[in-house]
This record gives structure tokens, sequence and C-alpha cells, in this order.
């Protein structure tokens, strides 16, 4: 990038003011911004977790079991007396552990595939998108939980079998991209000049997949969020005593008729959550990828 | 149009192999023998190789893997560990209850989520849309058995108006029995003439149902506001404006006729959602229905039960998926033409 490429960060800008369009940006984009601040919070809340607890979250005290919430316990005390706020801090940790891993290695493994199937066409695709088809035929939820139980219960485990039955997903947004690019004629002229297929598919093909797939990982982050909380739930994800907004709903059953702050903080734990990071999603899609705004 | 089917049926035995052979390795392949589990408190080594051998499971893998596609071929999806009797007659026995509680979602979930989404589409940008937006935006972000606990806790806990789980009072089972003719009460209890037995299973119905519907609402609405607010920026319906057609008639005769493909689509989606939604939902309110009862197999390790529901789950949400790729061709008369 030497020589007499015009430099465009030199050109002086002469459009608005960087605060009017900061301002415009704002305007249109409210909901994005209140959800990245929220998302930006339950980051927070995360990592500072052992500073903001006020109690261990896995304390046992029977003494103050059941507490309504109240000054010395802002959220209540579960069914063992420990301190819901601070579970809720730790919990926090957890799901945001969880949706990262799940989109990682969702990521990790559909990638590659779509680039592939993309890329050779052929037998190879038919063979990729066969394989990825059978893992879509299975309900969603079904598969993570016969995965779960077949790699035994946990919260690793059970991101794990989310992203082994989700990744079938980013193969297919990928193929479709790469498809669409290897239609463009500067792919038959890369590869005219002699630029090895793997070159064509990392500089060519993967960035211009990049859009879709980045929306699609923000949204699926908080899909992870919910449906490792669900795997929780039914006894399957997270074990006592890790702090997990699912598992502790789980445990409130019992009594949560009576006593709503045991599942009800928690609860609301997960929808800001999951509400901050679909609305960031949202704001990714209408900025990367405005044609698949119907989301079908 | 019998090639396409042809084709199609194919491919369907192709996915169920896999279906097949995914759960063949999550049951065989990875750690934890359901032997123990089956023989209970410490078995000696001579109970566990006798058990091992009764099962088949010291055989080779592909002699296994035989065996199980054999059975399966053949309908046998072998005896559940925990209730001892052949998994095939379980899932008979609690079929229905899930039946009847996804197809009543399903039915409300089109019915309110269709005319949502066009409401919305139709009002783009007006108050009416953004509220429909954001509830379908907020709506996504609950996880079932959160809406599930929520209802549970208005309506069973403070205002006493529902049950709190179950399909039916047991007393009220007791003094009103009626004969099982389709498995789904609310057509039994109807069929027996029983209003206080219809009753009893109506109310039972109403917080599940309406979990499911809660949780599914918000794609179908979206989906279809999405799609309809993209159909009516379209020339024909212009036309159709100019013309002085009724508003009534543009909107649901010819916008939304153009939004059916992918409204099918997501549809059969929703229906896979709602099998899996069941599973949660059958959980928190102790139905009996299969969703309830694979969850059970799964998390108690019998393996036999989790494997036979596995199968006919997918099996049933490939075969649905599959007749939604057929209507295609009812529905667009571009592909008939094909």
């Amino acid at each position: 990038m030497t020589g007499d490429v015009v430099s465009l960060a030199a050109t002086p800008r002469t459009g608005p003011s960087i605060r009017a369009r900061a301002a415009y940006f704002a305007a249109g984009n409210v909901l994005f911004l209140l959800g990245a601040a929220l998302l930006m919070t339950v980051v927070l809340a995360a990592f500072l977790a052992p500073v903001l607890a006020p109690y261990d979250p896995t304390a046992i005290n029977f003494v103050d079991r059941l507490q309504p919430p109240s000054l010395r316990h802002l959220m209540g005390t579960t069914e063992l007396g420990g301190d819901i706020f601070s579970q809720v801090l730790y919990g926090a940790r957890t799901s945001l552990f969880v949706g990262a891993l799940v989109v990682c290695v969702a990521l990790a493994l559909g990638v590659p595939m779509g680039l592939l199937a993309g890329y050779l066409g052929g037998a190879v695709d038919t063979g990729l998108m066969r394989i990825a088809d059978i893992f879509l035929a299975f309900p969603p939820l079904l598969l993570p939980i016969a995965i779960t139980a077949a790699l035994g219960t946990g919260i690793v485990n059970a991101a794990i079998a989310l992203a082994v039955s989700w990744f079938p997903w980013y193969a297919r947004i990928v193929r479709g991209a790469v498809m669409r690019v290897c239609a463009e004629l500067y792919v038959p002229a890369a590869r005219a000049m002699g630029v090895s297929s793997l070159r064509i598919m990392l500089r060519h093909c993967l960035p211009n997949a990049l859009g879709p797939v980045i929306v699609q990982g923000s949204l699926d982050f908080g899909y992870a969020i919910l449906a490792a909380a669900s795997l929780s739930f039914i006894g399957i994800g997270a074990q006592p005593p890790t702090p997990e907004w699912g598992l502790m709903a789980a445990m409130s059953r019992t009594h949560f008729i009576d006593d709503w702050w045991t599942v009800g903080f928690p609860g609301l734990a997960m929808f800001v959550t999951v509400l901050a990071v679909n609305l960031v999603g949202d704001g990714l899609r209408d900025l990367l990828d405005p044609k698949n705004e119907a989301g079908v | 149009m019998r090639r396409e089917i042809l084709q199609r049926l194919v491919l369907l035995v192709v996915t169920l192999l896999g279906v097949l052979t995914i759960t063949f390795l999550l049951t065989h392949v990875l750690p934890g023998s359901p032997v123990e589990i089956m023989l209970g408190h410490q078995p000696t080594a001579d109970q566990i190789e006798a058990a091992r051998h009764r099962l088949g499971l010291d055989l080779p893998l592909w002699d296994q893997y035989a065996r199980y596609l054999w059975a399966i071929g053949h309908g046998e999806l072998g005896q559940s560990f925990l209730t001892n009797r052949p998994v095939l007659a379980d899932i008979r026995e609690r079929l229905m209850a899930t039946v009847e509680l996804t197809v009543l979602a399903m039915m409300l979930v089109i019915l309110l989520g269709v005319p949502i989404g066009v409401l919305s589409a139709v009002r783009a940008n007006a108050p009416t849309d953004h509220v429909v937006r954001s509830l379908t935006v907020a709506g996504v972000a609950l996880p079932g058995f959160m809406v599930a606990m929520l209802l549970q806790m208005v309506f069973y806990g403070r205002l006493q108006w529902l049950p709190l789980q179950g399909r039916m009072t047991s007393a009220v089972l007791l003094d009103h029995p009626f004969p099982p003719a389709t498995g789904l009460f609310l057509v039994d209890t109807l069929l027996a003439g029983d209003l206080t037995a219809f009753a009893d299973a109506a109310r039972h119905l109403v917080l599940p149902v309406a979990t499911l519907t809660l949780a599914n609402l918000p794609l179908v609405a979206r989906t279809t506001r999405n799609l309809m607010a993209e159909v009516l920026t379209e020339d024909h319906i212009r036309t159709a404006f100019a013309y002085g057609l009724k508003r009534r008639d543009i909107y649901f005769r010819y916008a939304l006729k153009a939004t059916l493909i992918p409204l099918l689509t997501v549809i059969g989606l929703t229906f896979g959602y709602l099998l899996g939604g069941a599973v949660v939902a059958e959980y928190v309110f102790d139905w009996p229905g299969i969703g309830g009862y694979v969850v059970r197999a799964i998390t108690q390790s019998d393996y036999p039960a989790a494997v036979g529901v596995t199968v006919f789950l997918a099996s049933a949400y490939v075969t649905i998926n599959l007749v939604i790729d057929l209507l295609y061709h009812v529905v667009d008369p571009r592909l008939r033409a094909s």
C-alpha cells in the first residue's frame, strides 16, 4: 500500500462534525445503544462479581433462609440461605462464558465446513450439507439434551452440546456467502493469476461471509444463554453449587409460588442480559446485513 | 412433481439414517454404561457381564449397529429400564398428551402471530408497529421455563384461577371416567358428553399452551411483519391500491399470499421449536407427554427410552418438514409448472 495511493485518512473532512454524526447515529440506533449499555453493565457485573458480591455465592446459612429482599440481602436469600444478589452476579459470569463458548465452538466447526462446501462445490458440497441437514433434523433442544446426557452433565458439556447442535447454521450461512462471492469475476481472475485456493478462500471468500456470521453469532450468543439455562433447569446443565440462573430457577421449584424472589431475580437477570444481546445483534444486522432483515 | 416427491423421500431416508447413526453413537460409543444403572446398587462383575451379554453390549460395534438398525426398522425400540414396558407402548400412551398441547399451541401461534405481523407491517413505523416490535424482541429474551413459572405464580399463586400442573384433577378423573377414544382429553370428554371433565381438562391446558404460545409467537409475528413489509412495497400492491381495491383484500388476499412460502418455512421451524419447547414445558407442568418422558429417560440414563423417543421425535420433525416442502408446490404455481 505504498506509492501514489491517495490516503483517505489525510483528506480533510467536509461533512458534518463528528459530534453531529454521533448524534445522528444515536438518534437512529437508540435501541442498539441501550442494548450496548445494558450489555456493558452485565459484563462489568460479571467481571467485578468478586468485588461487588457482598457474600460468598456458595455459602449456606440456615439462619437466614428464604429471607425476602431487604437491605442486608438485596435480592433475598435461597432455601439454603444463600444470598441471591451474589449468586446472580456470579451467574452472569457463568452465562457469559457459556454464550461465548457456544458461539466460538460453533464458529470453529461451522466456518471451515461452510468454506469448503461453498468453495469446492460438487460432491464435497453435497456430502457436507447432507451432514449438516442431519444435525438440523433433530427438533431444537432435543439434540443438545441427548448430547449432554451422553457427555455427562455439567455446564461446559452443555455448552459443547449446544455448539455441536448449532454449527450447521454457520456452515450454511458461510456456504451461501462463499458461493455468491465465487460467482464474482475477481475470484476466477485471482485463480488465473495463480493465487492458491487456500488464499482465495481466506482472503476473498471469508471476509465476505463475515457480516452475516457476526450477526448470527451475536444473536446465538443470547439464545445459547437461554438454552444452557434450560438444560440446567431440567438438571443436566450446571450442577450445584455452580451459580447459574437456570439452576437457581430449578432449585426454587418447590417454593417459588410463595417466595417469588428466588426465581424472579435470576429470571430478570437472564431477561436483561439476553434482551441486551438481542438489541445489539439487531443493531449489527441493520449495520452489516440490511438485506437479511426478514430473518429467514 | 412425482419425481420431486421421490427425490425428497430418498433424502428423508438418508437423513433418518443419519439421525439413527448419531443417536447410536451418542449412546454406544461415548462413555457411561447403562448396565450399572440398570442393575442398581453395586452389581458384581459377573452380573454386569451377564447383563452386557443379554443386551448384546459385548458384541463388536458394527454388529451392535446392525442389530440396532434392524430392530428400529422393525419398529422395535426396546424396553424402558424405568417402566419395564416396551418403549413404543410408553410413547403410544403419552403421545396424544403432547399432540394435544403442541397442536393447540401451533394453532394459537398461527392464528395470533400472522394477524399481529400483518397489522404491524400495515402500520409500519406507527405506534402499533413499535409496540409489536418491542414485544417480539422482549418475548424471545425469556426462556420457556421462566414464562411457565411466571404464569404459575400469577394464575395459580396469586389469582388461584388455574391449576398448578398435571393434565386432570385426580378427583375429577375418578368421578368422571370417560372412554379414551382419541387420547385428546378435550375431544374425549366432549364425546362422553361430560362437561365437568371437559372444563377440568381445559383448565389444565391453559397454562402449558399459553407457555408454548408465548414462547413461539414472537418469531412468527416478527417474520410475518418483515415479509409483509417487503411485499407491501412492491409494484403489484401499489397497483392494487391505485385500482381502489379494499384494503383488507389487498392485505390478506394479495400481500399475505406472496409471503406464504417463507412463512411456511418458519412455521415448519416453529413446529420443531414447539416439540423442543414441549420437552421443557411438560417438565415444568408435570404433563404426562413424551417430552417429560424423554427428559426423565435421559436424566436417569434409561437409554432405550431416550433413544426411542429421540428417534421418534426427530422422525416426526423431518416428516413434517417434508410435508411443508411439498406444500410449496401447492402454494406456488411457478414450482408446479416446472
